[in-house]
């Protein structure tokens, strides 16, 4: 994966797929920490502990069509390579949170690229679901919740496209100055 | 800076185009392939190229959405068109700049881009 962006878009998709109703992804931004982290977390069915701790081998899969699953460990070598680490916590029953630090300005660490793409993509291809978005950078913030955008769009399902061409310039106006602290160096 | 009442304007926008077009078009779906293959290969900017597309058109009649793997990965990313009455279509190695011709071809024209599907791919 090119952008540490398109790994939380995969890594959501197996929030979707554990049947999780409400996914939570953050970014936290801290400069003079030089510190990275990315949080997605989920109401889904969560994993035994002997699944949680074998998901990061990518020959591990609960898939039956194919022996590798590599999701888990591409965004745990993601961050790895940026003098960071992979954590996992789950419940069965009640939900799974991957958590994802990284060192900003390490010359491994993969660009954040397209959030916007990864947040709407996710909320139109899942328009029953809801999503939350939290950024942090350095003390300011940035937070919405699909919840109130239903709100606004009564009827409107938040697949509808126009919907999603709005929420791609919402978010670009208010986190781009958010996101670009990333790339300090 | 855009704040979230302007959906309120949407909302209302969309109510005439659903309630003028959809009791007389099919529907039709755009499945993108967004599994850890399709997402690696380019499936992001695809779908988002679609929704631009579809917007900016103003096709009231096409949804865009997502799917998981279907096992082609070697032909990602992979986007299938589902239209009522007709056969399935599946594109396969598409990119943000072969979109615009799906969409005025084949969603607006109703006649696929034979050379982007899976069947030119495979000769």
């Amino acid at each position: 994966m090119q952008e540490l962006s398109m790994h939380v878009l995969d890594i959501a998709q197996n929030s979707v797929a554990a049947g999780a109703t409400r996914i939570e992804i953050s970014v936290r931004i801290d400069t003079a920490a030089r510190r990275l982290t990315l949080v997605i977390a989920d109401n889904g069915k969560g994993m035994s502990e002997e699944v949680r701790q074998r998901v990061t081998d990518p020959f591990y899969t609960t898939r039956t069509t194919r022996k590798v699953g590599l999701g888990l460990p591409f965004f745990a070598q993601a961050a790895k390579a940026a003098q960071g680490s992979l954590n996992i916590t789950s419940a069965p029953g009640k939900g799974t949170s991957v958590v994802a630090d990284f060192q900003l300005g390490h010359i491994d660490l993969a660009p954040l690229g397209d959030m916007d793409g990864t947040i709407v993509g996710l909320i139109q291809c899942n328009p029953s679901l809801d999503f939350s978005y939290n950024v942090w950078a350095d003390g300011q913030t940035f937070c919405m919740d699909t919840r109130e955008l239903r709100e606004q769009l009564g009827e409107v399902p938040l697949s509808n496209v126009q919907v999603a061409v709005f929420l791609r310039q919402y978010l670009r106006e208010h986190t781009e100055n958010l996101l670009k602290r990333s790339t300090i160096l | 800076m855009k704040s979230l009442e302007e959906l309120a304007a949407i909302r209302d926008k969309m109510k005439n185009i659903v309630n003028t077009r959809e009791a007389d078009e099919g529907n039709i779906r755009v499945v993108v392939g967004m599994a850890t293959c399709g997402i690696a290969a380019g499936a992001r900017p695809v779908l988002n190229a679609f929704t631009e597309e579809v917007a900016r058109r103003e096709l009231g009649n096409v949804t865009v959405t997502q799917t998981g793997c279907i096992g082609i990965c070697q032909y990602e990313p992979v986007v299938e068109v589902y239209q009522p009455g007709k056969e399935k279509v599946t594109y396969v190695k598409m990119t943000a700049e072969k979109v615009a011709r799906v969409v005025g071809e084949h969603l607006v024209g109703g006649k696929p881009v034979d050379e982007y599907t899976i069947g030119a791919f495979q000769k």
